[in-house]
């Protein structure tokens, strides 16, 4: 397996390195510096950044100068005979003053936009976004929308298949976009339900870890319409590089709109629980449920990883009594990996694919159960 | 030589033969060997983690390890190079040098080194084992943050607690020697505003390492009762707090950075001089400059926690403390520069990885400047920005300083001078290579790619595939310092006692090369 991974590695790496220097050329897809972001904050971080990085540089070119003059001038081969001296009170205190001028005139306006970074007062919306491994959970303050947002079902392909040019935005897609609106002070609460987790987005200059049991705040006000990607930034576990985060940023019209259609997709899917399902749809759903939210640790062949994650194939709880692997499923296993899937998924989600774990990966316990009996067990 | 050799060489008794010889040696110069050989080992395996990250990251795509692993090896690489490679090579010169620079016959408590340098080889044998375990090795990051290195750590976590324990006990028991040594053997006349930097420094790093490591001990113990005794320190759901894990670990971490740093300094103002032949500019400046570094170490460790959600006052007091210490390191820059300003200078190997350092460092103190100032910390933090950053102080600043120190003292330990074509092979084809790995980093982070992620999006493609080329080159670089090595341990051109024509310091002025096994068995006349 190693061994073929590695031949085809050496294939594709001598046509990607071939192609290095005409990706240079062609497509300029990849930046030098920081973006400047569409919120006032990104825009004023920006600037401290360009201003701390001359000041670098203008100190970088001066010493680095004396110190190549010297290097060429006073070396022993062109004769150079060496001095004697060895302090100098007078220049040692105006190399402390100086630098001390220079980092009071950084922390001035580092200072003032810190202060404006951590203002969270008088928000229009409010956000609580919550990290867990490996999707986000988004809940709308006030106006009863929530729902998770994972990577992409083609990016999960691309990710299995090590294809990552066959889609747009590897890594940096979702299933679920954030949508907000522009112009409007937005305010992010953010909590974990496991471990911590930071949420990134550089356009918005917006990063801050979810701490599991504390909420942090942050802030962003959007001037410009666009989708806006970003991803976890704090290791997190096997997953973090597989985390990402989309804002859609719209007019505030069009953010009403999309709220009204979210709570009917969300009544559709609480009256969804009360429907009698068959055998064949929750197997369906099932397999799509477990690839979003199970396959990461428990593996798409139901067989985990040894040591870390349990197998779901001939495992005691998938071939055991269903009451057991509905409270395994719904309430999760403290103090281990396994979350408490009734805040992640609906009664459908839960009911499909507690019945594919039971009849997949040479399960073959034969029942199922009904999204109307998860809902009563809520 | 000295009436004080002459006379040592009658009762000398050379080293036992055998391999006993290396397990049951008390001798400053053998267990500095043995540091540094364990140095040197530890380099290459963690090296060879990090070409496995590199070569991963060498394109888009998930190739040749899956992400368990990936961060099994980011946590170990970067686990092994801290505690395995900077500093036992660190207490490996402290051994070898500090005895003879101060004019003490050997270490303060010789049964002691002995015992601290033979717990480190179980200690790592210990971690790396956790490679073969169920479950994987750690997986959670050098910084092992809670609740991730707690509740959802595998099984082989508690071998990595036990394997810190012992780096802990080894390093305080090292330090515990270096004072020692340092306060009571130094020959008479040897008073402390004449004792060379590296001695001033590693005395300083010292106090840091008693005063931290037990700190780190009480972190990986907080984890061990968090994980099997029904404690909550890190567990907010039992009344704990996962932020005060980051407290406590930044509050060993933070001073651990300096412990890694100022005996680089020491040495880097023990090469400029010689080389410029000219006395080191502002040695008192120098002496006090390095205290101050040490102090400010312990009051700005939550510099590395701006986004973990502080209060605002906390926020800006850290800012301040932190951009503060680039006065104190400032102040050193300026010292090098003005020790070669119209000296009379010559470039060999150490001289050249000291410049080395001198520049490099210098551009990983501007990244940590930058990454000082709070609100761009928002975006900086935890991207390859941070990770351009701490290798270019650690390889190009810790790492160079140590092969500069190997270069320079070699011939005092091996009476064989190094190929000097050789030598300058190394630092060229080093420094070509440790910036094309790590240059194009600061690029990919300001541009948004996260740390510690097996695969990324494809905008970051071309600015991998350099750092990887790079990457190869500088490891393939350091399999050629071992053949050097090993080449100048068995022959080589036939050093001077001098060695080095400006060389200053008793070892120089007072020993033959190579350095007698015991040395100083009289203690030397201070001029």
């Amino acid at each position: 397996m190693i061994l073929y991974r590695l031949s085809r590695r050496l294939r594709t790496s001598v046509v990607a390195l071939s192609s290095l220097l005409l990706s240079f050329s062609s497509h300029a897809e990849y930046t030098l510096n920081m973006t400047e972001g569409v919120t006032p904050i990104s825009r004023d971080i920006y600037g401290l950044h360009m201003l701390v990085m001359w000041v670098c540089f203008v100190i970088g070119i001066l010493v680095f100068g004396v110190m190549g003059y010297s290097i060429i001038k006073h070396r022993k081969s062109k004769g150079a005979v060496s001095a004697s001296f060895h302090e100098s009170t007078t220049v040692e205190i105006i190399w402390t003053l100086v630098p001390l001028a220079i980092l009071i005139g950084i922390a001035v306006p580092a200072t003032a936009t810190l202060l404006d970074l951590e203002d969270t007062s008088k928000s229009d919306v409010s956000i609580q976004v919550t990290g867990i491994q490996w999707k986000w959970r988004y809940k709308y303050l006030g106006e009863g929308v929530e729902f998770i947002s994972s990577i992409s079902d083609n990016n999960r392909e691309a990710v299995v298949n090590s294809t990552p040019h066959s889609v747009e935005h590897y890594l940096r897609d979702v299933d679920q976009q954030v949508v907000v609106p522009i112009k409007k002070k937005i305010e992010f609460l953010f909590t974990s339900d496991d471990v911590i987790h930071a949420w990134w987005v550089p356009e918005l200059a917006v990063k801050q870890d979810t701490v599991p049991g504390f909420i942090n705040t942050s802030w962003a006000y959007i001037d410009e319409p666009g989708v806006y990607r970003g991803q976890c930034a704090e290791l997190c576990g096997k997953d973090h590089g597989f985390m990402p985060i989309v804002v859609n940023a719209v007019t505030q019209p069009e953010y009403e709109k999309w709220l009204v259609a979210m709570k009917a997709e969300q009544a559709a899917v609480a009256a969804s629980s009360d429907k009698e399902w068959s055998m064949d749809e929750l197997m369906e759903k099932g397999l799509a449920v477990y690839n979003s939210n199970c396959a990461a640790c428990h593996q798409p062949t139901g067989l985990g990883l040894p040591g870390v994650f349990p197998a779901l194939a001939n495992s005691p709880v998938a071939l055991g009594d269903i009451s057991g692997h509905i409270d395994m499923v719904m309430n999760g296993k403290a103090g281990t990996s396994m979350s408490a899937f009734k805040g992640q998924l609906s009664d459908a989600d839960i009911a499909a694919v507690i019945t594919y774990e039971r009849n997949s990966f040479g399960n073959t316990v034969g029942d199922l159960v009904q999204p109307s009996t998860i809902k009563s067990l809520r | 030589m000295t009436t004080a050799t002459t006379h040592d060489e009658h009762h000398d008794h050379g080293p036992a033969s055998g391999l006993m010889r290396w397990v049951t040696t008390t001798n400053h110069k053998d267990i500095g060997t043995l540091y540094l050989w364990l140095s040197f080992t530890m380099l290459l395996l963690g090296g060879a983690m990090a070409m496995v990250i590199r070569a991963e990251l060498f394109q888009p795509g998930l190739q040749l390890v899956d992400p368990q692993f990936f961060n099994s090896m980011t946590t170990m690489h970067g686990l092994i190079m801290v505690f395995g490679a900077i500093m036992p090579a660190f207490v490996g010169l402290a051994n070898w040098l500090i005895p003879m620079m101060i004019g003490a016959p050997d270490m303060a408590l010789p049964r002691m080194n002995n015992w601290s340098f033979w717990i480190l080889p179980f200690a790592f044998t210990m971690l790396a084992s956790t490679l073969f375990m169920e479950g994987g090795a750690p997986a959670f990051g050098w910084t092992f943050y809670a609740p991730l290195s707690t509740t959802f750590a595998p099984e082989s976590t508690d071998f990595f607690i036990f394997a810190v324990h012992l780096m802990g006990i080894s390093s305080v028991m090292g330090a515990i020697n270096v004072i020692a040594t340092i306060l009571n053997m130094r020959a008479p006349g040897m008073s402390f505003m004449k004792m060379p930097l590296f001695v001033w420094t590693w005395l300083i790093t010292a106090y840091l390492l008693i005063a931290v490591m037990p700190v780190l001990a009480g972190a990986v113990t907080m984890m061990l009762t968090d994980r099997h005794f029904g404690t909550s320190f890190f567990d907010a759901a039992g009344g704990g707090d996962p932020v005060m894990f980051q407290h406590v670990f930044w509050f060993f971490g933070h001073p651990e950075v300096y412990i890694m740093i100022l005996p680089a300094f020491g040495i880097i103002s023990a090469i400029i001089p010689t080389f410029a032949r000219k006395q080191l500019f502002g040695y008192s400046s120098m002496v006090y400059a390095t205290a101050s570094i040490a102090i400010l170490s312990f009051m700005v460790w939550a510099h590395h926690m701006f986004t973990v959600g502080m209060p605002v006052a906390g926020e800006l007091y850290f800012m301040y403390a932190t951009v503060l210490i680039s006065i104190p390191t400032g102040v050193k820059i300026f010292n090098w520069i003005s020790t070669m300003w119209r000296g009379s200078m010559t470039f060999e190997t150490p001289m050249l990885f000291a410049l080395g350092f001198v520049v490099m460092f210098t551009i990983g103190g501007f990244s940590g400047l930058m990454l000082g100032v709070a609100p761009v910390d928002t975006q900086y933090h935890d991207t390859y920005f941070v990770v351009a950053h701490f290798h270019y102080v650690l390889v190009t600043g810790a790492l160079y300083s140590i092969i500069a120190a190997y270069y320079y003292w070699v011939p005092k330990w091996t009476g064989h001078m190094y190929n000097e074509t050789l030598g300058k092979i190394h630092f060229w084809w080093s420094t070509i290579a440790v910036n094309v790995l790590f240059f194009p980093q600061h690029f990919l982070g300001l541009a948004g790619m996260p740390r510690r992620i097996p695969d990324y999006s494809v905008q970051f493609s071309e600015f991998n595939m350099i750092s990887s080329l790079g990457g190869f080159a500088f490891g393939l670089a350091q399999v050629f310092f071992l053949y050097i090595v090993i080449k100048t341990i068995k022959g080589g051109e036939k050093a001077t006692d001098k060695v080095w024509e400006g060389a200053t310091g008793l070892e120089f002025e007072q020993l033959p090369s190579p350095a007698p096994y015991h040395s100083f068995n009289t203690a030397p006349e201070i001029k």
